[in-house]
């Protein structure tokens, strides 16, 4: 009795979460003039692609898309390279002001973002990289939780392990690369989902940084069809969709050491 | 191949503790060095040092006469086995084996012939392709050995290799090391807490106490004329007896107090020492090996000590008695399984003095003769 209760609420629960993408796929195949007629899902003869079509003839959403993904891509793997050479250094060598170093880095995570919004415009418009794809790659690659999540991680690997592979002829970052990075896949992973998403959705700083609509991500060009385009909703739904679904397919592929990851950071070290 | 040695080498952590006292210790080309000691007592920093995986605070280390102290592990040259293996979960077998050659940049195809060669020896042949967390114990052992091999290295280090096994495979493995070492001729230094191994594999033995360099020896020298207390206490299992005892002359010769009781040493001059220097009149402890425990008859009386049997253990031919003396020292001795005891008899054991050891009071044993 009580299994079936609680299966209940989880199925009202997954039916919650489950709703709006419901709707936005709905809506994505549904023309402008239905949206307001039929709250959901109108009749299936009254359903289209014209939106997907005006989303590729009326717009450079295609460009958006490159855009996103060469900044969530760059950012990604700059972000997992600095992260886990941070991290590793943090677990495995001791150094003088380490701990100090640790205290500052945890205290940068407290600051609340936006307050860092004005000095940070400030900087990268010194560095002479506003309207640039840099301008969001700079700022995004050393990322402070992630280098505390492969530290966490790292400390878990045998120390022994690290002094075989400096027997074995390794330098030091030979011994990352070879021998931590490998041991740490599951970190790896779960990191490269984690920043990949905050990359491709992010919004508030790629609006403020970027000026010329060809160098627009994702967010800010579905953003901008509101105003343009008398608020195509069709269209911008058909593009949320497109734009949701390689982080999807992102989760499906690294599924399962997401969650081996997620853990073991937690419970070890 | 290379000579190794420690000239004056301290090592001391920041906190300020002394883990290494100014060791001196030379090993040379080919010979297989086993350090041993109870846990604490620095051998593993010792080779650790080494390696290069600790820094030498001051002394010289010196591989093939070069001075290598601030020289990078991997540009010594050597190879080591550690306690855990440390095998790289993420690799093969034939992987981990091929590891130190690829980091050695050697072309593709000697690395696999020398792999192969290493693993046929070690018969991993048919574990190649595993990963060593779907290995036994004994399995991981033999790929971290292969691991070591395969290099050609100046020299082995092996920190406790063996610790991680069970007793028989223990066994198998100690005898399949010291037969391979001599197969390569290799310098080896073994560090293991287990008298038996080192006294079983090694050429030489070096113990150690609390990070000091006590005896380097061959197992029978340690043996038979340990330097002190500890040495003596330490290699022979069961363990040697140290019992409190006084230089007093009995019967017109030199004599032992021991016990309470009166033992006749130098009769005939049969004793290992030599009881005329000054030093003799020094003794402040005998040291007895359970084994040396003779039976009664054999010896004349005044070579006896008597005492009350507090436990004993058969052993199946023989025997430990456990022996509360007169004074209510306790005695261990192995004796003949035929002579059947229980807890509270009162019995008589022999001391042969060509048996006894004498120390004096600040451990040091007497020159031997």
């Amino acid at each position: 009795m009580r299994r079936v209760v609680v299966y209940m609420l989880l199925v009202i629960f997954a039916m919650l979460c489950l709703v709006p993408i419901a709707w936005l796929v709905a809506s994505a195949f549904k023309a402008n003039a239905d949206f307001h007629v039929y709250p959901v899902v109108p009749p299936v003869e009254r359903l289209t692609l014209a939106n997907f079509t005006s989303l590729f003839t009326q717009m450079p959403f295609l460009r958006f898309m490159m855009n996103s993904f060469f900044v969530a891509g760059a950012t990604v793997i700059l972000q997992l390279f600095f992260s886990s050479l941070g991290g590793f250094a943090l677990a495995k060598y001791d150094f003088a002001g380490k701990k100090a170093v640790m205290g500052v880095m945890l205290a940068t995570m407290m600051i609340p973002g936006p307050v860092l919004l004005a000095p940070m415009y400030e900087l990268i418009y010194h560095m002479g990289l506003i309207d640039s794809h840099l301008g969001l790659i700079v700022p995004g690659m050393v990322n402070v939780f992630g280098m505390f999540l492969f530290r966490q991680s790292m400390l878990s690997v045998p120390d022994e392990m690290l002094q075989a592979a400096r027997i074995d002829g390794c330098n030091e970052f030979q011994i990352f690369w070879h021998v931590v990075m490998p041991v740490s896949r599951p970190i790896v992973g779960a990191f490269c989902l984690i920043a990949f998403m905050g990359t491709w959705n992010s919004f508030l700083w790629p609006q403020i940084i970027l000026q010329s609509s060809d160098r627009f991500t994702l967010p800010i060009g579905l953003n901008q069809m509101i105003g343009v385009y008398e608020a195509d909703y069709g269209a911008m739904m058909a593009g949320t969709l497109l734009a949701v679904l390689p982080v999807v397919v992102l989760f499906f592929l690294l599924q399962k050491e997401f969650i081996a990851g997620l853990t073991k950071g937690a419970v070890k070290g | 191949m290379a000579e190794i040695a420690f000239r004056g080498v301290n090592k001391i952590y920041p906190n300020g503790f002394q883990a290494v006292h100014r060791l001196d210790l030379s090993i040379a080309d080919g010979e297989f060095l086993v350090m041993v000691g109870p846990s604490g007592c620095g051998k593993s920093t010792t080779l650790r040092m080494l390696a290069g995986l600790e820094t030498i605070s001051s002394g010289d280390l010196l591989i093939a006469g070069q001075r290598v102290n601030d020289l990078h592990p991997r540009a010594r040259n050597i190879a080591m086995v550690f306690q855990s293996y440390a095998l790289y979960p993420h690799k093969t077998v034939q992987g981990n084996i091929e590891f130190p050659l690829r980091m050695a940049k050697l072309p593709a195809a000697e690395v696999k012939t020398r792999a192969l060669e290493v693993a046929r020896m070690l018969e991993l042949e048919p574990l190649l392709q595993r990963k060593p967390g779907l290995l036994s114990g004994g399995q991981r052992q033999r790929v971290a050995m292969a691991r070591a091999l395969v290099r050609d290295p100046v020299a082995f280090l092996m920190d406790e290799p063996l610790s991680n096994l069970d007793a028989k495979l223990r066994v198998q493995m100690r005898a399949e090391i010291a037969a391979l070492q001599r197969r390569t001729g290799t310098t080896t230094v073994y560090v293991t807490h287990d008298q038996v191994e080192a006294m079983t594999m090694g050429d030489r033995v070096a113990v150690f106490k609390d990070g000091r360099l006590q005896q380097v020896d061959t197992p029978q020298q340690l043996f038979e004329r340990p330097v002190n207390t500890f040495v003596a206490g330490f290699i022979g299992s069961p363990s040697m007896n140290l019992i409190a005892a006084r230089m007093e002359p009995a019967g017109g010769g030199p004599g032992l107090t021991v016990a309470g009781e009166r033992i006749a040493l130098g009769r005939e001059r049969e004793t290992r020492f030599d009881l005329t220097a000054d030093e003799a009149e020094g003794v402040a402890c005998i040291g007895l090996r359970p084994e040396d425990v003779v039976d009664p008859q054999l010896v004349e009386e005044d070579r006896r000590l008597h005492g009350r049997v507090a436990l004993t253990e058969l052993l199946g031919r023989e025997q430990m008695v456990y022996l509360d003396l007169r004074d209510g020292t306790r005695l261990v001795a192995r004796l003949h399984a035929d002579r059947r005891l229980k807890a509270g008899d009162e019995i008589a054991v022999g001391i042969d003095p060509a048996r006894l050891y004498l120390f004096q009071a600040d451990g040091r044993a007497l020159a031997y003769r």
